[in-house]
């Protein structure tokens, strides 16, 4: 290699190398402040005891589990309206698959504010329906993943040619359930982890629908702690990122693991409606 | 390869009456009826859009024909699902299951028909073992090459014992050789195990070279259907005469069922112009050339050596081109530029009255 071209590979990687340390200080300084705020003793000294106080304060408690509940059937739910849908829209009416990709889409570009405007009306029915519990939020909050969702499954199943195996399953006698169920999600098993995984950890840090439509969650109950107890409700927030956080890094791994078992499975043909020949 | 005993069929006969389907305002069929023997294989040839893998996708119950039927044996399958069509079917693309081996794919068909695991896994070997694949049978699609995915979804197919399997151009994405190979075996299997089979293609050498029929398919329409060697030498249309081999056109005058070629007097196929000037469709071996004067004079304008044969192009004194195959012998006395006189030595022409 010429002295030049070690010179420029040099300086590559010490621009690669400021610009890592430069990210890192800017997640790594805030998280590392919330930390220390939370187990410093005023006056001096550290503590672990508002550590301690997120298992017992019994509002909190309450919020983690309703959060986890909330975040569980919001999956559930996204899960089971949205693939089906999917792999139907790419079967069978593939002329909708833009329609679809723009309603799903659209939550993104409507302001949390406006969103609530509209949800207010509709929960009106919601609670009239279903009672008020905070679990009834699994609503808005489907509606609020469908984006990141979206994307994921799309991924997923451009990744594998869905046209083809559906009806190689089915002309070997297989039904649309056995088709969707044991043929299509198996195959998109990373793209269907990934939407569950970016949706629990958006529904753990949801505020603002919660906050404005009335409802007690995590987050909530975290801006109502840090009125009275800020470093509890610091430690509580630290809690359900480095929660979050953990989520993401094993979604990642889960998603290494599988691609490198099976690296090169199929080619993915761009979707035909209807092969002529 | 050992030979396998597999649960050989009688085979079924299949009739596809008068089947129409139309996309927007293309006419895919425009009335295809094709009836298939027992134990037949059938080639649909045609170019692109000809229609021939809407005809076997509506066969296999992929797609809905806007009328006419598809008859198995004495069974009506027109409205049958796909599903419970009982049809195997070996796709263009890859089509194995990812998250499978080669024998949990073949096992599948089984597994939704109830088979217990025992019966399933010696079906399974015995099908793996007709394709050559015993010792794949653990492997995913990802670890196979193509020609060995595309055994496998054989395999898949015929595990099912399917009254009729369907071929829908297995071959295109193989490398030749392969191709040549696979083509070759699926014959082989074919036979071995009895059933009625529909093979669509647009690659002319392999239809011919392994169906008992092949049906020559035009803008939804069968052309002709014929066994290999009467499609060659005697196409019904010009249309089949050309996309079938290689084919000269030359302009000639037809009188009382003979048309004037060369200066020959050859007799017209049935399909042929009556009276009239036309245009006779002649192949590259039915065209000699010598160095004495037996027939119109030429000139060499190309000449390439291929192995067994040599092929050339000459050009008549009215300008028009003809290519002619000779043994390599006589192509080593051929020179570009050279005068050669040209003569047919076929007994019967198609002559077209127009220019396509």
């Amino acid at each position: 290699m010429s002295t030049a071209r070690i010179r420029a590979h040099r300086r590559l990687q010490a621009f690669r190398i400021a610009v890592f340390v430069l990210l890192g200080l800017f997640f790594v300084v805030p998280l590392g402040s919330m930390a220390a705020y939370s187990i410093r003793v005023p006056g001096g000294g550290r503590t672990l005891e508002f550590w301690k106080q997120l298992g017992q304060d019994p509002d909190l408690r309450g919020a983690i589990v309703t959060s986890l509940e909330l975040a569980f059937l919001t999956v559930a739910l996204m899960l089971v309206l949205l693939v089906p849908t999917m792999i139907w829209v790419r079967l069978r009416v593939l002329w909708m698959s833009r329609v679809v990709e723009f309603l799903c889409l659209l939550p993104l570009t409507i302001p949390a504010i406006v969103l609530v405007v509209g949800l207010k009306g509709v929960y009106a029915w919601v609670t009239y329906f279903f009672g008020d519990s905070s679990l009834t939020l699994t609503f808005a909050y489907v509606v609020l993943v469908l984006p990141y969702a979206y994307r994921s499954i799309d991924a997923g199943l451009a990744s594998i040619d869905v046209i083809t195996l559906s009806e190689a399953a089915r002309s070997l006698g297989a039904n649309w359930f056995t088709v969707i169920t044991r043929i299509v999600v198996p195959n998109i098993g990373s793209a269907l982890l990934s939407a569950a995984f970016i949706s629990v950890a958006l529904v753990l840090g949801e505020f603002t629908l919660a906050s404005l439509l009335n409802y007690n969650n995590l987050q909530v109950v975290i801006n109502l702690l840090g009125k009275s107890d800020s470093q509890t409700s610091v430690a509580a927030s630290l809690a359900s990122l480095i929660f979050a956080f953990v989520l993401l890094v094993m979604l990642s791994f889960v998603g290494r693991r599988r691609s490198a078992r099976r690296a090169t499975i199929v080619i993915a043909p761009a979707p035909q409606p209807m092969k002529e020949g | 390869m050992t030979t396998t005993t597999v649960g050989t069929s009688e085979g079924l006969e299949v009739r596809i009456e008068d089947l129409r389907r139309s996309f927007g305002g293309v006419k895919a069929l425009d009335g295809l009826s094709i009836t298939l023997a027992p134990g037949e294989l059938v080639a649909l040839l045609g170019p692109s859009g000809c229609g021939k893998t809407t005809a076997l996708r509506i066969v296999a119950g992929l797609d809905e024909p806007d009328g006419g039927r598809v008859v198995v044996g004495d069974r009506d399958v027109t409205d049958v699902s796909a599903s419970k069509r009982d049809m195997g079917m070996v796709f263009q693309a890859y089509s194995l299951f990812p998250h499978m081996t080669a024998q949990q794919n073949v096992e599948f068909g089984l597994k939704l028909r109830g088979h217990d695991a025992g019966k399933r896994r010696a079906r399974a070997g015995e099908v793996l073992e007709l394709v050559g694949l015993s010792a794949h049978k653990d492997k995913y699609a990802s670890q196979m090459s193509g020609g060995q995915q595309q055994r496998v979804a054989l395999a898949r197919a015929l595990a099912i014992e399917p009254s009729v399997l369907l071929l829908d151009e297995p071959l295109s994405a193989l490398d030749a050789k392969v191709r040549a190979q696979l083509r070759d075996e699926i014959r082989r299997v074919q036979l071995e195990v009895g059933t009625t089979t529909l093979f669509v293609t647009h690659d002319q050498e392999e239809a011919l070279a392994i169906a008992d029929r092949v049906g020559v398919m035009s803008q939804g329409r069968l052309e002709q259907l014929d066994a290999p060697e009467v499609l060659y030498s005697r196409p019904a249309s010009a249309f089949v005469a050309s996309f079938v081999g290689l084919m000269n056109r030359v302009p000639c005058e037809v009188r009382n069922g003979h048309a004037e070629v060369l200066g020959q007097q050859i007799t017209t196929l049935d399909g042929s112009i009556e009276s009239g000037s036309g245009v006779a469709l002649v192949r590259p071996e039915q065209v000699t050339l010598t160095d004495q004067s037996r027939g119109p004079a030429a000139t060499v304008v190309h000449l390439s050596f291929l192995g067994s044969y040599s092929r050339t192009t000459v050009q008549l004194r009215d300008g028009t081109e003809l290519l002619v195959q000779v043994p390599a012998s006589t192509g080593r006395d051929l020179r570009v530029g050279g005068t050669v006189s040209v003569s047919l030595v076929a007994s019967a022409l198609l002559v077209s009255g127009d220019a396509r």
